[in-house]
């Protein structure tokens, strides 16, 4: 799985860093997403999908060899 | 398009007050969108279209043709009075104060604020009424630190505020604390100018201060204080009254742990303080295979959005703080979702399991149909919560 963030978008809401906090976290300045693994290990991908579609900006898309991208 | 009906602001059903109207479950099924008659305290009677299912409420709150659009009253500095790129440039000075690590951050200064409130209910005795004690000083006081308020005002900024936010006194009342309130703050904007302090309004003035007008500030100081103060005050009440009369899900609350986090997600989709979500549309916005049109006012029901089963198969009517953390709308979708949420979440986190920890014998001390519940206010919640243990 890759992890691709459109930082301009970004609502800096912090659902992303909630629910997956070891692949991403908000920035010191204005709170907007920071990916801390664009690579997460398989154990993760399961809330690294739930971050991706609580996101309310819809800034996160996955690139999944597995299962279909979503992010949408 | 359906013959217009009235659906009363809060859309909850008399004698059931955390349930929807029928109406709006109706509303729900029907593929067709609905046109409604809102009686509103602040707008006065207004037709809308009423948008109810799970995905709709979702796709149109972020869309961007979606509009506050005078929806509220017009205050300098408050996020809820703007939109599109004002709003986001407005937003964007806030929202590092408000992330999920700093709510982690902040989580052993809501401890203490939690436990000095809890020695409060205590030394109240039997009897106590947990709004009074307990649900409304512990948002009241966090707030305190967020807007740098010192500790020797602290007494008085609290009876000020409980007074000016109950819409039960009379607007006379209300407004003549209100506006002592706006001095209030007008003060702590002109201290916080010539000395800024380490809390969220010190820092938009260290960072932002140049950018922004003295009624802007304190418009920004206020919004944090209405936002933060009705909202969580009022889902504590509720969340409390709920789980008092399912001791059972209480019990998971008080005893384990690692199931708090979820529970609030639970209580959070199941209590839903803000009920309906007001909005326009500043273009034509399309909801499936229709149209919502420019112009037109449009309530998001995230009550009963939150109950919408989709896909899940649950019996989504029914609380259960064990259930996998489902979605949920309360604190809206899209660029107006809630700045706050993460906060509300640790203030609800804390207190919840410190209260039913502290009291494992608590119950309500009335029956529970007697409890006042705020059917038709903007802000759901409950009057008076008298306990005893």
């Amino acid at each position: 799985m890759k992890v691709e963030v459109d930082e301009s978008r970004c609502l800096a809401v912090g659902n992303c860093a909630l629910i997956a906090p070891e692949v991403f976290d908000q920035g010191d300045d204005d709170g907007t997403v920071v990916v801390l693994d664009a690579a997460p290990p398989e154990h993760t991908h399961e809330t690294v999908r739930a971050a991706a579609l609580r996101c309310p900006a819809s800034v996160i898309t996955l690139h999944d060899d597995t299962t279909p991208p979503h992010g949408a | 398009m359906t013959d217009s009906i009235e659906i009363p602001i809060g859309g909850r059903a008399a004698g059931c007050p955390f349930a929807p109207v029928p109406e709006l479950y109706e509303a729900q099924k029907d593929e067709e969108l609905r046109r409604v008659t809102v009686p509103s305290p602040m707008l006065g009677a207004f037709d809308a279209v009423v948008v109810t299912r799970y995905e709709d409420v979702k796709n149109v709150l972020a869309d961007d043709r979606l509009r506050m659009g005078g929806s509220m009253p017009y205050q300098a500095g408050n996020l809820l009075s703007y939109d599109g790129p004002e709003h986001t440039r407005l937003r964007r000075m806030l929202t590092a104060s408000f992330t999920a690590r700093r709510a982690r951050e902040q989580r052993p200064q809501i401890e203490e604020v939690v436990t000095a409130a809890l020695d409060e209910v205590e030394k109240a005795g039997p009897g106590a009424d947990l709004v009074q004690l307990f649900c409304t000083p512990i948002p009241t006081l966090v707030i305190c630190e967020l807007l740098g308020v010192p500790y020797a005002d602290r007494e008085e900024f609290q009876r000020r505020t409980a007074i000016a936010l109950d819409f039960s006194n009379s607007r006379e009342v209300q407004m003549e604390k209100a506006a002592e309130m706006e001095a209030y703050m007008a003060g702590l904007v002109a201290g916080h100018r010539e000395e800024p302090g380490d809390n969220v309004l010190g820092r938009v003035v260290r960072e932002y201060g140049d950018q922004l007008t003295d009624s802007e500030l304190a418009g920004i100081g206020n919004m944090l204080l209405i936002a933060g103060h009705e909202t969580i005050a009022n889902t504590l009440a509720s969340s409390i009254a709920l789980l008092l009369q399912h001791p059972d899900q209480l019990a998971v609350v008080r005893d384990e742990p690692e199931a708090v986090d979820g529970a609030v997600e639970e209580l959070l989709r199941y209590v839903v303080p803000a009920t309906i979500l007001p909005r326009q549309a500043s273009g034509d916005i399309p909801v499936r295979d229709q149209e919502i049109k420019e112009g037109e006012r449009v309530v998001a029901s995230v009550l009963a959005a939150n109950r919408d089963l989709g896909a899940s198969g649950e019996d989504l009517d029914r609380l259960d703080v064990r259930r996998p953390v489902q979605r949920h709308l309360t604190f809206g979708f899209g660029p107006h979702q809630c700045l706050g949420q993460q906060l509300a979440r640790m203030e609800l986190r804390v207190a919840l399991p410190a209260l039913f920890n502290r009291f494992p014998e608590l119950r309500l001390a009335v029956a529970p149909e007697e409890l006042d519940y705020r059917t038709n206010a903007l802000v759901f919640g409950v009057n008076a919560l008298p306990v005893t243990w």
